[in-house]
């Protein structure tokens, strides 16, 4: 019976080396070229979005909206819509990963859009909890002033005090 | 077991001790490669694009965090004046944070050319510190301890107040990965009491206190972390893993009584547990004390059967019931165990057959994996994949999830691509659409714009002859010039009877002389007494003329914008889709190929760890099999010894009552010597 210990042993100890079907060199090489495309797939795709972008949301109608998390307590943002215009562009509802992400800081770009020249009403509705559990829910509105360039508005959410504030970019 | 434990204390090939030493470092290492991440939180948000790429970053969405940092950075390198835009205030901060996200999304070769641009430019010493630590992790990450340590010896001076820390840890294993134990154990000791490393410390400092030679001391380090006790799961695993590794170097240096209570230290409920109940089986074995090893090891046996402790448990226990003499439960076991064996080799043999048909790669693939907790383990419930139970080792070393990480990545990049074809030729017959609907509408509108700019340039010089007027009658009094019509027409018509007049002096009579000059008179009169007011008046007017113009101008502007937008929203991206579509129908092949052998990677060995099961089960079948013979003959000569001894039993009891053979004392002749006397 102890034999058998000593070659479950000798086993284990063959797996660790793997390396018999599989050479480091393959592995290294192989790791490399991955690397490789992965760089080349990063900066096509930062083409791609760029001309994504200019061929959709022209910056003479380009609209974007983002959403942070005012940074004095801690509050986990459940749902944000937005009515751009009487109309509602958006309708999130936040992952635990999302929620996490906004409170280390991170900005969400919830919106993006085209609108004319001029002014345009916009409407935000929060809910959220406070880390007790309280609800909390609040709306706000402002007006989006469009101009020639892209317009980007910040929307700030500072849950546990219901408020919700606008910054232009 | 013990091959994965003992030889990190034992042997002294630094090979193994890295094992031990990467995965418990593991989370520490995850939690400070994100430490620029991290940092970015606390400081003022200056760019929104900045906060947007780290809002990926946050949720470990690498490849659109890299993205978008990448755009960001290359746009502020475009700038004729970067130093006036406002990501200048995260310049540094994503500089770093695109090598710490390369390095998480495995790019260590871009992430470490990075940083040595870093240290090749002309950056302040506690900049150049930060980077040659990152540079010395990045090396340490890819078992290349030597470079590590070069990397960490361009460290002049004091090192960033908030990677102290990680720093001198990972110099400290670096010493250990080169052998450098007493070195190592300097730096620990130190770092102790260290919160964001809490654990990790004790452990690398008893592991190389015990390499040190200073064997007391580790096992005290040691056994003080391992009566440690946390919620944390992560945390909980390294206290039952360092019991575990005790308890196995103990038994192996047959201190038999002091191994015990490190294996029973294990949480029964957490990932060392099974191999903390063979452990504590085998001491008890080793000590003889047989029915003491079956508590454990039945425990152990009621367990998942694909589980190497389990299946090795199964042939434990019948074994130590052999040694109890109790060979007729040892052969139900052994019984048992061959049903099992034989169940799973089936099972093995399935598996092997499902990777060989590509069906491990195609739940790989598969997104509604990844979306569980332990989506390795997961696989198995997807259709025809194979059991994956058998292949959590394999799966959990850092080689094999490098391997599953990258072909997943490749995966992620070959069906973002494949989103990007189709979105370009939807983007093709956008720009279509555009190119019907404008050019139509364009030359009429041109027309129109022609003449409403015609008109406006007509306004304009207008415009510029009465400002110029006016700019004239503020320096000499023109009461003329503020005539109206009606006025300018009597001017007129004064004018020429004046000049019929001169012509013919005697011609008129005195009465209509005094007319006209009457009548010139009160015109003078009255552009002279009005001239102030209407000045201002034409003044104000000249104004709003100004405004109108100005309106009209904007019009005029908006007009040129709009039809520009026109026109640039279909013209000028044929050959950039083009380009774009080839270089990503490139990139598919690519992709293709490499998935293809990474994949094929991933399979070999997967079917390489399967056969290695496989054929050990093969040969626990085979010493079931003869220890069952075994205890069956053990068993039945037991039996027929039993019955013997009843045999005999019986014929004593059928037996009459047999004379006494011996005569009582005093029945017995006098001696020799009493007769003498």
């Amino acid at each position: 019976m102890v034999r058998i210990l000593q070659i479950t042993i000798l086993l284990l100890l063959a797996t660790a080396g793997y390396a018999q079907s599989v050479s480091r060199d393959e592995i290294r090489g192989l790791d490399e070229q991955i690397q490789d495309v992965k760089k080349d797939v990063i900066n096509l795709t930062g083409e791609l979005a760029q001309l994504e972008e200019k061929l959709l949301f022209p910056s003479n109608t380009q609209v974007s909206f983002f959403v942070s998390l005012a940074d004095k307590q801690p509050f986990d943002l459940e749902a944000v819509e937005l009515k751009l215009n009487n109309e509602i562009v958006a309708h999130h509802l936040y992952t635990f990963r999302e929620i996490e992400a906004l409170q280390k800081g991170g900005v969400q770009r919830i919106y993006t859009g085209n609108v004319q020249t001029g002014s345009h009403p916009l409407e935000v509705t929060f809910i959220g909890k406070s880390t007790s559990g309280k609800a909390y829910r609040a709306n706000a509105s402002y007006k989006v002033e469009k101009a020639v360039g892209p317009k980007f508005v910040e929307i700030k959410i500072a849950g546990t005090e219901s408020a919700i504030n606008f910054k232009d970019w | 077991m013990y091959s994965r434990l003992v030889p990190a204390l034992r042997g002294a090939a630094p090979a193994t001790l890295r094992t031990v030493g990467a995965a418990l470092s593991a989370l520490p290492l995850a939690l400070c490669t994100n430490f620029a991440v991290a940092k970015a939180a606390q400081e003022k948000l200056e760019d929104l694009f900045f906060g947007a790429a780290m809002f990926e970053a946050y949720q470990e969405n690498y490849f659109d965090a890299i993205v978008g940092l990448d755009t960001e950075l290359n746009q502020y390198r475009s700038l004729d004046e970067p130093g006036l835009d406002p990501f200048t205030a995260h310049l540094g901060q994503a500089e770093f944070s695109v090598g710490d996200l390369e390095l998480s999304y495995r790019m260590h070769r871009e992430a470490g050319r990075a940083i040595e641009a870093v240290l090749k430019g002309n950056v302040s010493q506690s900049v150049r510190n930060e980077a040659a630590y990152r540079l010395a992790k990045i090396h340490y990450h890819k078992q290349q301890p030597r470079n590590a340590l070069h990397a960490l010896e361009m460290i002049e001076g004091r090192v960033p107040e908030r990677v102290r820390a990680d720093e001198q840890f990972l110099r400290a294993r670096v010493y250990m990965e080169l052998g450098r134990f007493e070195e190592a154990v300097a730096l620990l000791r130190d770092l102790k009491g260290d919160e964001s490393l809490d654990g990790f410390v004790e452990y690398n400092l008893g592991i190389a206190q015990l390499k040190a030679g200073q064997e007391e001391r580790g096992v005290l380090e040691l056994t003080a972390l391992g009566k440690r006790r946390s919620s944390d799961a992560a945390k909980q695993a390294l206290y039952d893993k360092t019991n575990l590794l005790l308890g196995s170097y103990l038994m192996e240096a047959e201190q038999l009584e002091l191994a015990r209570p490190y294996f029973d230290r294990v949480n029964l409920e957490g990932p060392f547990s099974n191999r903390a109940l063979l452990g504590a089986g085998w001491v008890e074995a080793k000590a003889g004390r047989y029915d003491r090893a079956l508590v454990p090891w039945k425990l152990l046996q009621q367990r998942k059967g694909t589980n190497e402790s389990v299946q090795e448990a199964m042939l434990a226990v019948p074994y130590a019931y052999g040694k109890l003499d109790v060979h007729s439960t040892a052969a139900i076991n052994y019984g048992r165990a061959l049903d099992s064996f034989g169940n799973e080799v089936d099972t093995l043999t399935a598996s092997i057959k499902s990777i060989r048909e590509g069906k491990f790669l195609e739940a790989l693939r598969r997104k509604e994996a990844t979306q569980v907790k332990n989506w390795v383990v997961a696989l198995r419930n997807l259709p025809d994949a194979p059991e994956t139970h058998y292949l959590l080792d394999l799966m959990a070393s850092n080689d094999y999830q490098e391997f599953l990480r990258n072909y997943r990545d490749l995966n992620d990049l070959f069906e973002r691509n494949e989103e990007w074809l189709a979105s370009l030729t939807a983007y093709e017959d956008i720009i279509e659409l555009r190119r019907a609907y404008y050019e139509p509408l364009l030359p009429g509108l041109d027309k129109k714009f022609r003449e409403l700019d015609a008109r406006i340039k007509l306004r304009i010089e207008q415009r510029d002859k009465f400002a110029g007027r006016i700019e004239q009658m503020l320096v000499t009094r023109r009461p003329e010039y503020l005539a109206r019509a009606e006025e300018q027409h009597a001017r007129l018509q004064l004018r020429r009877l004046r000049k019929v007049m001169s012509q013919h002096p005697g011609g008129f009579t005195d009465a209509t002389l005094q007319r006209v000059a009457r009548l010139e008179g009160v015109l003078n009169w009255r552009l002279s007494t009005e001239y102030d007011q209407r000045l201002t008046e034409a003044y104000k007017h000249l104004q709003e003329l100004n405004i109108e113009i100005e309106q009209l101008q904007t019009v005029y502007h908006s007009y040129v914008r709009s039809r520009q937008a026109a026109t640039h929203s279909y013209t000028g991206y044929h050959d950039t889709i083009r380009r774009l579509r080839a270089q990503i129908e490139q990139k598919q092949d690519r992709l293709d190929t490499l998935m293809a052998r990474q994949g094929s990677m991933l399979e070999t060995l997967a079917i390489d760890e399967l056969d290695r099961r496989r054929a050990q089960l093969e040969s626990y079948q085979i010493k079931a099999r003869f220890a069952l013979a075994d205890s069956y003959d053990r068993a039945n000569e037991l039996q027929e010894q039993r019955a013997d001894q009843m045999k005999v039993e019986q014929h004593r009891a059928n037996q009459p009552e047999p004379l006494p053979q011996d005569n009582p004392p005093e029945l017995d002749a006098p001696s020799s010597e009493g007769g003498e006397e």
